[in-house]
């Protein structure tokens, strides 16, 4: 699986992209970000506020109860800023 | 319908003329630039750089387009975002729409600007003399947005 992050997720993990292989029982959204928190704890503080962390998988927005398989590109980032 | 995603600057001038020549059908055409502003929040800005996924982007700005043309009759449309690093003066966006009324063409610029605000993933990192931010997300922007909720025909 890949996951992305962009802004400041991506300034404060401090990478752009990772391939992970969750186990099992990571079903989710939500089940991934806290299985990727306790990866560093850079991804532990970019992660604290899920309120301010939005999720697309497959390039579109999802609730964090969408459940991901194998191959999904995830991609967790704040709230969009452009125009 | 055209989106493009680049770095380079764009001509509006131009890009309205290669919009609506030949297509006698359109009676007007609505156009909204944004613009890097020297002051955010109380703060001089001497730069921003404007990062964004490659790929959801041009997915985004493409449905949000169909939606707008689901919810008007517009004859074309052209929406414009550039990315990388602008200083103060430079053109960000440009999102045009031509229809044969005014109103579904001025409407549906509103709409479409408002919806790109929320939903095309672009992230603003401002340059100022206390050093680089990156821009926080407005709750005006997304009143602004929910506005268009649950309107189906623009009226």
């Amino acid at each position: 699986m890949k996951v992305l992050y962009f802004a400041w997720l991506r300034s404060k993990i401090g990478v752009a992209q990772e391939d992970v292989a969750p186990p099992a029982e990571v079903r989710d959204v939500g089940g991934l970000v806290e299985w990727l928190k306790a990866r560093s704890p850079k991804h532990a503080e970019a992660l604290a506020n899920t309120a301010v962390v939005k999720v697309a998988v497959n390039q579109e927005y999802v609730p964090y109860d969408h459940p991901l398989s194998a191959n999904d590109e995830v991609a967790l980032f704040p709230p969009v800023t452009g125009g | 319908m055209t989106v493009k995603v680049q770095r380079e600057d764009f001509d509006p001038g131009a890009e309205l003329d290669a919009l609506t020549r030949g297509k006698t059908a359109i009676g007007g055409v609505t156009t909204f630039i944004g613009y890097v502003r020297d002051l955010a929040g109380g703060e001089s800005v001497r730069a921003m750089t404007l990062e964004h996924y490659p790929g959801m982007t041009e997915r985004q700005l493409e449905a949000i387009e169909a939606e707008a043309r689901r919810r008007w009759p517009l004859d074309d449309v052209l929406v414009i975002h550039r990315y990388g690093r602008l200083e103060p003066g430079d053109r960000i966006v440009l999102v045009a729409t031509a229809s044969a009324h005014r109103q579904a063409a001025f409407e549906s610029c509103h709409f479409l600007i408002d919806w790109l605000k929320t939903r095309a993933p672009f992230w603003k990192l401002e340059e100022t003399p206390e050093g680089e931010h990156w821009v926080d997300a407005k709750d005006s922007d997304d009143a602004a947005a929910a506005r268009w909720e649950g309107r189906s025909d623009g009226a």
